[in-house]
């Protein structure tokens, strides 16, 4: 009788766990990788791995997994994209919103509980499944500078340094404790980002379209939002390359 | 039938209000002060109907109380007069409050001045004044304002604007409440 208790999302089972909430983060662990780290005042970078499915599929002009929500803050997806859509949607629709009543960009965190808040409820109030989404989110506000968040599907978030959701993530995060330094610079950021993406991915040749690589950072007092293109992540693909290659000889 | 006046410098503002409650040829009191704490840092002056200006006032210093609560954090002092603008504009085409304020405040050592009316007008200034007293001290602001002036040049400049209602004005308005705010928080002066 535990199926009981798979079905609908609102009932605890005997045991006190939501099954369909942890179904639904288990599902993210088999979804592309995503990488955060936070550059000290530096800025941020995102990476996202692309899963490509067909050679006959045409690829995505720009970004796939990466989402601008308003001037300050963008994030990156792991999971179900049309569930991401919803969620995006309601966060830019808030930015904006909060802009128009205030005059002024909304808080980083304030911009996350939003989205959380609406996550929880999926997880709460009968008849629908959760959301099948992670996010990490990357923004710069004047209260608290750069700040990166991980959600899941349950609503819960929290803030990190460098962080990593989706397939492999648990791989991902012990290199990232490993190479990991505060305040490092936004080059060392980008090249251990795609690091660890090589690493979770374990394909044999990891090239420019199966990654994404955006930046976030402050130029003359204003957030910069930088997608990486094929050439710039080529460049940054190769340096990790062959220090990966020269990692062993002593 | 009420006066404020307002001056703004580097790091500091100086609001003043008159300290009367009158209706048609009643005087009720003569000790009120209309001048609002909304924080440590932001304080907003009001002229109008008492009711409507301690209501909406209220209304003002319990949001701004609820979005710290909500958020750990606190308006700037542009966010909250904008949002404040807004609750006028929304109430306009309901049931206006029939308020015109002078807000300011200082955030991370800017300071900052606004002007408001009923019908959802919001301008920052340097100086500004409210009320019937406004049509005798704006001109006097106007001579006398210097940028970067001294905080204490800027109390006796909102002084001498008191003194010129007193020999003008043919209201009694005998007392005045003055309020500064700079980077300590809020202080009263009389």
């Amino acid at each position: 009788m535990a199926r009981r208790y798979d079905s609908s999302t609102t009932t605890f089972s005997p045991e006190g766990r939501l099954h369909q909430v942890e179904y639904a983060i288990e599902a993210i662990n088999n979804a592309g990788t995503c990488v955060g780290i936070l550059a000290g005042d530096n800025g941020i970078v995102l990476a996202a791995e692309r899963k490509t499915v067909s050679k006959l599929l045409a690829p995505s002009k720009t970004s796939e997994k990466t989402y601008k929500l308003d001037d300050a803050t963008s994030c990156v997806v792991a999971g179900l994209t049309a569930d991401a859509n919803i969620l995006i949607n309601q966060a830019r629709l808030a930015a904006q919103r909060y802009l128009y009543q205030y005059q002024e960009a909304m808080p980083v965190e304030q911009l996350v509980q939003r989205v959380c808040n609406m996550k929880q409820a999926y997880t709460q109030f009968g008849g629908l499944r959760p959301f099948g989404v992670a996010f990490l989110f990357a923004g710069w506000d004047a209260h608290h500078g750069f700040q990166l968040y991980q959600s899941d599907p349950s609503g819960n978030y929290g803030g990190w340094k460098a962080t990593a959701i989706g397939a492999n993530n648990q791989a991902g995060k012990s290199l990232l404790k490993n190479d990991y330094a505060e305040n490092m610079s936004m080059e060392d950021a980008l090249q251990l980002a795609v690091k660890v993406l090589t690493k979770t991915m374990d394909s044999t040749a990891p090239s420019a379209d199966k990654m994404e690589l955006t930046t976030i950072q402050r130029v003359n007092d204003k957030v910069v939002y930088k997608v990486l293109d094929d050439a710039e992540v080529t460049r940054v693909l190769k340096l990790v390359e062959s220090q990966k290659s020269t990692e062993g000889d002593v | 039938m009420d006066s404020l006046f307002g001056v703004a410098g580097d790091g500091f503002v100086v609001l003043a209000a008159d300290a009367q409650v009158a209706r048609s040829i009643l005087l009720y009191q003569n000790d009120l002060d209309k001048i609002k704490e909304l924080d440590s840092h932001k304080m907003m002056a009001l002229a109008g109907p008492q009711a409507d200006c301690n209501l909406f006032g209220e209304y003002i210093q319990k949001n701004m109380a609820l979005y710290e609560l909500n958020n750990d954090l606190r308006l700037s002092t542009k966010a909250a007069a904008n949002y404040i603008r807004r609750e006028l504009a929304t109430a306009l085409r309901k049931g206006p409050y029939q308020v015109n304020m002078l807000m300011g405040g200082v955030d991370a050592g800017a300071a900052a001045l606004y002007w408001l009316d009923y019908l959802g007008t919001l301008q920052p200034v340097k100086y500004g004044a409210q009320g019937y007293g406004a049509a005798f001290t704006l001109s006097l602001l106007d001579r006398s304002y210097r940028v970067g002036m001294a905080e204490a040049d800027a109390v006796e400049l909102v002084r001498s604007c008191i003194a010129a209602l007193h020999k003008r004005f043919l209201i009694a308005q005998p007392n005045f409440v003055i309020k500064v705010v700079d980077k300590d928080g809020i202080r009263v002066l009389k």
